[in-house]
This record gives structure tokens, sequence and C-alpha cells, in this order.
């Protein structure tokens, strides 16, 4: 969720205002990664309590501009993500330090997320990178001791995202979303034994990029028996 | 005549303003919590100034703010009214770092010789980078501790303590993380519980925005909040409590307004009044409480209604039922494969022939789907409110015979005038039932109402938030 602007009628005042910190002295230094990621190790990563997936290859933002969220329709988000990156084959995964093949090159990181969510905003801050008007790509694997049947993605999302599994589309955030737990769930969708790819995308305008992402049985519960890799 | 009387009555009703909808000039975005201050009510909004009202239903410009900035809220503790408003922040694209500042005035009418502020400092702060942005402050005094709540979409909504003797930020307090992704928060304690009310959606888009008020609650100030499916509010969880209906587009930034005996009030702002060239409006509608959750209420939707008391007894004329030709003893003889049709409901003509035409009293009966049992109800047009409730006019339908008070009774009219005691203020209870007073009958609580004191008896008395005596609802005849 993103705002046109807070108040709207206050877009002159705030130009007008010193930032508070400005007025401190030096601007304060944007929190640190490790507030929010660490590093992924080689282990493999089970979901948390509640079954969040937290190990996740993540690609430095590419920008695409955009002054409101309000015109994240569908057509629109599906045409962003496809001309934003390349996609290679459903079950590839890139490497941890590896630069997408676009103009820009944007590195990927493998890192696990300190919390139950993946805050994009904060990673590109951290990274000295764009933070507003850009588009976030992130993959998973995920490694199922059995075939699971039945399973649902839940998907939140700050702000439009989509989302495959092995290649195949299973989830759609439109509109100007704000990132709540479940709130969009796949129809249900088989896990492979073994290797399982999960590939998502973010749009962001002005708005506080992050996703959180978990898999829930045919009941409803989070599934936890299972690890997250990068490879 | 009886035809263009009831034409003119059906014009007026289709020109009625919505039951949302308060009279005046309400223009405002993020209202504070309304307070009365020395006989009026006040709420202070984004930038300068404010509103102010006799009835919390007509309301104009007036009361005055210094600091500017955004989203101020007040709070009356002793003879002090503090004020937190938010300097800086609540930007796009960056423009995060603000500071949240309280003041203290000993009366907030602008023309007394008390007013004037004092400034206590601030009280919190972000730092721009960090994930917080410090406006939209909200107070909230339980237990002889005063908390407040501050944030926005940027990052989380945070809770502080302030020491209630001076509005300052109390020694070694440290802020709290306490939900996501809302903004303008309010706080609310009841049996018990903490409410952390906050705005999900798009701010500021006019009628395309989405702005809804939330809720999640705690047993604790600090936390955790949770909303009624246990979705933590720190994941983005919240109870819809209002969203955008009618004609309103867009609700956003909840007060609270106990009016007592039973009678809660909220405020909010809707982003859009598409009545009023789609401009940010103030609006006050009834709030009630259901299994511990508060929920959005509703004034009486302008219609024809059968109106029983929680007692047992639709409210009627009191005059003879005109019974239906019916063949009992046929009826129950008939069998089974005989032939079967409709029989028309009793029309006004049949049922009105044997009316009084002066005033006529009103009593409580078993409802019969009878005319003189059946009242139309809407808001008078030009009739005012009070507290977001419209004044009702309460005619039998068809006619203009209107319910009205009568000295210390209450009786019908031949005729709806528009006059005073023809205006019925028809305010929600927080359990959904509605209490129904005579015009001019007090400030926030009347001091009588239309009571169920026997059966088959109403009568104007003091209202008893504790009977049901008191209570009524609405049904579609």
């Amino acid at each position: 969720m993103t705002i046109s602007i807070r108040h709207a009628a206050l877009a002159a005042l705030c130009l007008t205002l010193p930032a508070y910190a400005g007025a401190q002295g030096a601007p304060p230094a944007p929190p640190p990664l490790a507030d929010y990621f660490v590093p992924a190790t080689a282990a493999p990563k089970a979901p948390d309590a509640d079954g969040f997936l937290q190990r996740w290859l993540l690609l430095e933002p590419i920008v695409k501009p955009n002054r409101s969220n309000t015109g994240f329709t569908e057509a629109y988000v599906r045409a962003a993500f496809a001309a934003s990156l390349p996609q290679g084959p459903p079950m590839a995964v890139p490497r941890d330090g590896e630069a997408a093949k676009i103009a820009a090159a944007p590195r990927w990181h493998a890192l696990d997320a300190t919390r139950f969510d993946a805050k994009l905003f904060n990673l590109a801050q951290s990274l000295g990178k764009p933070v507003y008007g850009v588009i976030f790509w992130a993959v998973t694997v995920v490694e199922a001791p059995r075939e699971m049947r039945g399973v649902r993605l839940a998907v939140g999302s700050n702000s439009a995202s989509m989302w495959w599994v092995n290649g195949a589309e299973a989830a759609g955030l439109y509109g100007d979303r704000r990132m709540v737990m479940d709130d969009v769930l796949s129809r249900p969708l088989t896990l492979r034994k073994g290797r399982n790819v999960i590939r998502g995308a973010v749009i962001n305008g002005p708005g506080l990029s992050d996703f959180c992402v978990r898999l829930l049985d045919a009941n409803g519960q989070p599934i936890r028996d299972i690890v997250t890799t990068t490879k | 005549m009886k035809h263009t009387v009831l034409a003119a009555l059906g014009l007026c009703f289709a020109a009625a303003p919505a039951a949302a909808q308060l009279a005046g000039e309400p223009f405002i975005h993020d209202p504070s919590t309304i307070t009365l201050s020395d006989g009026k009510y006040y709420t202070f909004g984004t930038r300068g100034g404010g509103l102010v009202s006799d009835d919390c239903w007509t309301w104009h410009s007036g009361g005055e703010r210094p600091g500017g900035g955004v989203a101020p809220d007040v709070i009356r503790i002793g003879d002090r009214f503090y004020v937190a408003y938010a300097v800086g922040g609540g930007g796009m694209n960056g423009g995060h770092a603000s500071l949240v500042k309280v003041m203290w005035t000993r009366t907030l009418d602008p023309k007394s010789p008390a007013f004037g502020y004092h400034d206590v400092g601030v009280v919190a702060s972000s730092d721009g980078v960090e994930g917080a942005d410090a406006i939209d402050p909200a107070f909230l005094l339980a237990d002889g501790r005063l908390w407040l709540s501050y944030g926005t979409y940027f990052g989380a909504i945070r809770m502080v303590e302030l020491d209630p003797k001076t509005g300052g930020r109390l020694a070694g307090n440290q802020p709290v993380d306490v939900a996501i992704d809302m903004e303008a928060t309010a706080l609310l304690f009841r049996d018990g519980w903490y409410y952390l009310l906050g705005t999900h959606g798009t701010c500021c888009d006019g009628p395309n925005s989405s702005y809804n008020i939330r809720v999640g609650r705690s047993r604790t100030p600090t936390g955790p909040f949770v909303d009624h499916l246990g979705v933590p509010l720190l994941k983005g969880g919240g109870k819809l409590v209002v969203a955008g209906h009618g004609r309103h587009y867009g609700a956003g930034h909840f007060g609270l307004l106990d009016l007592g005996d039973g009678v809660e009030k909220m405020s909010m702002h809707y982003e859009a009044d598409m009545d009023r060239s789609g401009r940010s409006v103030l609006a006050i509608e009834p709030l009630l409480w259901r299994d511990g959750w508060p929920v959005g209420g509703e004034n009486l939707v302008a219609g024809t209604y059968e109106v029983q008391s929680e007692r047992g007894g639709a409210l009627q004329l009191a005059v003879d039922d005109t019974r239906i030709a019916f063949d009992a003893r046929a009826s129950f003889r008939a069998k089974p494969d005989a032939p079967v049709g409709p029989i028309a409901n009793q029309t006004l003509a049949q049922d009105m022939a044997s009316w009084p035409k002066g005033p006529t009293a009103v009593d409580l009966g078993d409802y019969m789907i009878r005319p003189h049992q059946q009242w139309t109800i809407a808001p008078a047009p030009g009739g005012g409110g009070a507290f977001g409730a419209p004044y009702y006019s309460i005619v039998i339908a068809g006619t203009s015979r209107a319910l009205a008070v009568a000295g210390d009774d209450v009786v019908t009219v031949p005729a709806f005038t528009g006059a005073p005691e023809q205006l019925w203020r028809i305010d929600q209870l927080i359990d959904g039932t509605y209490r129904i007073a005579p015009k001019g009958a007090g400030g926030a609580s009347p001091a009588r109402a239309l009571v169920a004191i026997g059966r088959s008896t109403a009568a104007l008395v003091r209202f008893d938030p504790a009977s049901p005596t008191g209570r009524w609802s609405f049904q579609r005849p």
C-alpha cells in the first residue's frame, strides 16, 4: 500500500519544511542490511514458526518509475514484469552475485530474511539503490520431502506482485496493495517431491516494498516440513 | 388534497440528505477526536484551524490550533486540553522525518480569556530513514496512564507513554512497534482490552481512495494487537470497522465520541462526499459493539417500518382494529387440494375509516401488518440533527399524520408541519437497537426518550440504558 501523498495539501509544506534529521546535522545513516537480512548459508533453511519462507534470492531493484500505485492494473503489472527481466527455463535459479542480463546488470543476493517478510525497501536502501519506482524479483527453492497435493501459495505484498511455482503462474496481487499475510492464496497446486522453484516479482511506486510468502496445506495450515535453498 | 401532501412529502424524502451527511461546511481531513469545551464541540484537522459545532450536526470553521502540520489529536485531562500534532513527515518518495509535538490550553474557545497554548515539546520523532514516520498521533488515557500511538504506512505504528500530568514523554520510555501498514491510528480501552484502530488503503485520491478503518486489540497497550482471526497487526491484520458507503468514499481517521447512556458515535472523515464535489468531509456515525469488537453502525435509513419495542409491542395508533374479512372455519376445513389465491392486506382506507380526525394517542400492540402500525420515517428536510443523526419525521405511512410531543405525552397529530415537537432524534445504541427521543430533549444525553413503560404503553420518560424498555428496532413491514 502506498498513497498518492499522505496529505495532498501538504505537498508544498513537505517541500518547505526542513527535514527533522537535516535540521540536526548530517542525514542519518539508513538502517543496516543486517537489521533485515543475513547472508544465506549452505545449509537448507526451514520456514519460520508460522511457515513463512525466509530464504530468497533477491535481485537488486530494476527502475520502473511510477508516481502512484493506483495504476497497477493486472494488464499493467503483467506487462511491466514481462518487460523488466527475460525469464529463463522455469526451474533455473540464479547464483548469488550473478548479474541479470539487462542493461543495468542488477545482481542477485542470496539472503535469509530475519523477519517473516522480506523487506525489499530496506534491501535497496542498504545497497544504496533506488527504493521508489522499482521492480524486485525474488526466487527460492522449496525442497519437499514428498509430493504434496492441495497446497496453496499464500502471499502478501506491497505493492502489486505476481508469483509462479515451477514455472506455472500461481498468484497475482494487483492494485495499490498493502502487505497483509495470506492476502491472496493460489488455487490448489502440487509440490513435487524434491525441488520446487518459486519465483515472484513485486512492483512499487512510492511505497514501502516488501512481501511475505508461505505454503498452506489442504486444511489451511502452514507447511513446515519443507526446507528452502538457493540451488 | 391528501395526494398533494403525499407528493410533496415524497419530493422532500427524495431530496433528503444522506443519513451520514452533516450540515454546514464540514470540510476537514484527519479530524481529531471531537472534544467538548465551553459548551461547543471542536475538531481539528490537517493544517491549522478546525471545525466547531453546537450540536455535532452543523459544523463551521472555527477553533485555533497553531503549529500547522498534520493530523492532530486532542484529549482533556483535568482542566487541560492536550493537543498532539505532527510537523513534517507523511511524504511520498521520502519525506518521513517528522516530529510529534504536544501543547495544552485550558479551553479550546479562542474567545475565552483562558485560551492560550503552552508548548510541551517533542514527544516522538522519526529521522527519515528508520522504519517509522512520526505523524498522526492519537491519545489514550486508561487506568491513569497516558498513551500515544503514531505512525503511518511507512514502517511501524508505534506506541509511547506520556506523563498525564505534563503531556510530556515519560523519562526512559522507548517506542514499541505495534502494527504495520496502518495510518491515522486511534486508541480505545474497554472491558480490559486496548483497541488499536487504524486506516488501511489508499488516501487522498477522492472517490478513488480505498481508505477503510480497521481494528485489533490487546490486553496491554503495547501489544501484541491481533484481529478477530488472530492475525497480528504487525503482520497486516485488522478487522474492518467501517468503509465507504453510499455517497461517501474512503473512511479514515477514527475518533470516539461517547455520548453515554449506551450511545457511542465515531467521528471520521470521508475522502470524498460525492454531494459536495468530492471534498473530504467530517462524518459522525453510530459505533456498535459486538462480541467485544467495535463495528460501524448506521443511522436509520429513510423508509417505512414496523417500530418494535424490545419490551415486545409495536408502536401504533391507539385505534380499534378493523377486521380483515375472513372465514376462519372454512379455512381450517379446506381440503389440501382446494384452490388457493392471494388475499389483499388491509388497505389504508379500510383501516383509517374509524380513526379520529384530531390528535390521537399511540400505544403498543401485537404487530398485525395494519396500516396504523406502519410508520414512514425520514430525515426532516431542513430539520437539522444532533450528534451525527438527522432529526426525523415519523408519520403513519401513506398519510402526513405525525408522531409528536404534547406536553408530557406522545401522540399523533393530523399533519406534519416540521414543527420542533414533531421531530425525533433516533440514535443507534451500541447493541444495534435505537433510542427515540424528541428534538430538544437535551444535549449528548437526552433528558427523556420514548420508553415502553408498560407492555402496551409508551411514554416520554428518562432513558435507562440498562433496560430494554427504551430500545427500539425497525422492521420492514
